[in-house]
């Protein structure tokens, strides 16, 4: 593997080739602030809350520091005007959903974002997909998953494996940056018990 | 579901069994064939072809050519586009759900139709625009919906 060096923050860092930037700023002590990033899973790139802003050829560019690979001679900023103002106003989105999620609190007065800029949306789900992506990647279960899409999509369990696999699993729980999960599950629970046999899809 | 029509859902999955990136295609058809994806379909789907369930729901919510619920043997397409909007297809939707008394979304008890509304189908000079079972009628108006409706049962 070939080393790569490139500067974050003014700062030279060394890395290897197929490294994220995230990866690099890691490993250098440079925190870049995460929502949906987990290392036993896949990078997905959902939250963006790891934007930075990259110098290279000439140009800047915002990217999500959790999928961008290094590059060498890349300059990288992780904190700057457009960064900050993007991360703020992204973070004042997923408030609208999620207004008293404890993992947005600190986020949201570092950045000065205001949680009631946007008109609530009260999902309880920033669609972060960590559930999901650790159930089917980790847990190999696919009992939680995405359905719907655009401003209707949400998590939903599949009553049939999660009435085997979930009750004595639950690990995606503490994952979960707001407590839509657990919301989730009791619904699901709920639905389940009166009669499993010929319980109706719970879609809605 | 009867043992009939489990083997004909059989006989559709058996055509894409052992290839990848089929799932889109292979829901398609069952649309087609049964104008839904039942739940015991996407039991079935996954346990043979080793699809997670979550991905076939998720698939099958995404698009709009897949229902998750019956569909009636009808389906009526109102458009709402900017086009059509200002030539008055709120007021043919309000008409058609009087005649066909379902609101958008829905499907009728003896599942004769289902309606819902699309955003542009493309023939804007045409509208407002209505399509029943793939026949774009235009030039609509509200009066002229039962006319057009009764030629479906």
């Amino acid at each position: 593997m070939s080393e790569i060096t490139l500067q974050i923050d003014g700062r030279e860092v060394k890395a290897e080739e197929g490294m994220t930037i995230l990866e690099a700023a890691q490993s250098a002590g440079i925190s870049i602030p995460t929502l949906c990033h987990h290392e036993k899973l896949e990078p997905y790139g959902a939250c963006r809350i790891c934007t930075v802003e990259i110098e290279a050829h000439g140009r800047t560019n915002l990217v999500a520091a959790c999928l961008y690979p290094v590059e060498q001679n890349l300059v990288v900023r992780t904190r700057s005007e457009k960064v900050d103002k993007t991360r703020k106003v992204l973070l004042e989105l997923m408030l609208a959903h999620a207004p008293d999620a404890a993992a947005l609190q600190d986020l949201a007065q570092e950045y000065g974002a205001d949680k009631a800029r946007f008109g609530k949306e009260s999902s309880f789900c920033i669609l972060c997909g960590l559930c999901v992506r650790y159930c089917a990647e980790v847990k190999k279960k696919n009992a939680i998953g995405f359905v719907d899409r655009g401003t209707r999509r949400e998590v939903i369990f599949i009553p049939e494996i999660t009435s085997k696999e979930c009750w004595d699993c639950k690990e995606c729980f503490p994952l979960c940056p707001t407590e839509a999960l657990q919301a989730t599950f009791l619904l699901t629970k709920a639905l389940m018990s009166p009669s499993p046999p010929s319980a109706p899809e719970s879609e809605e | 579901m009867t043992t009939e029509e489990i083997s004909r859902i059989d006989k559709i999955i058996d055509k894409y069994e052992g290839e990848e990136g089929i799932l889109i295609q292979l829901l398609l058809d069952i649309q087609q064939e049964l104008n839904w994806i039942p739940k015991e379909v996407a039991e079935r789907i996954s346990q043979r072809l080793n699809i997670p369930q979550s991905q076939i729901y998720r698939v099958a919510s995404f698009y709009t050519a897949m229902s998750l619920t019956p569909r009636g043997r009808h389906l009526v397409s109102v458009c709402m586009g900017t086009a059509c909007h200002i030539r008055g297809s709120p007021r043919l939707l309000d008409r058609i759900t009087d005649i066909l008394k379902i609101q958008p979304g829905e499907t009728s008890p003896d599942r004769s139709f289902t309606l819902n509304t699309v955003n542009c189908l493309g023939c804007c000079a045409l509208g407002p625009v209505m399509v029943v079972d793939g026949k774009y009628h235009g030039k609509i108006a509200p009066t002229e919906a039962e006319e057009v409706l009764k030629n479906y049962d």
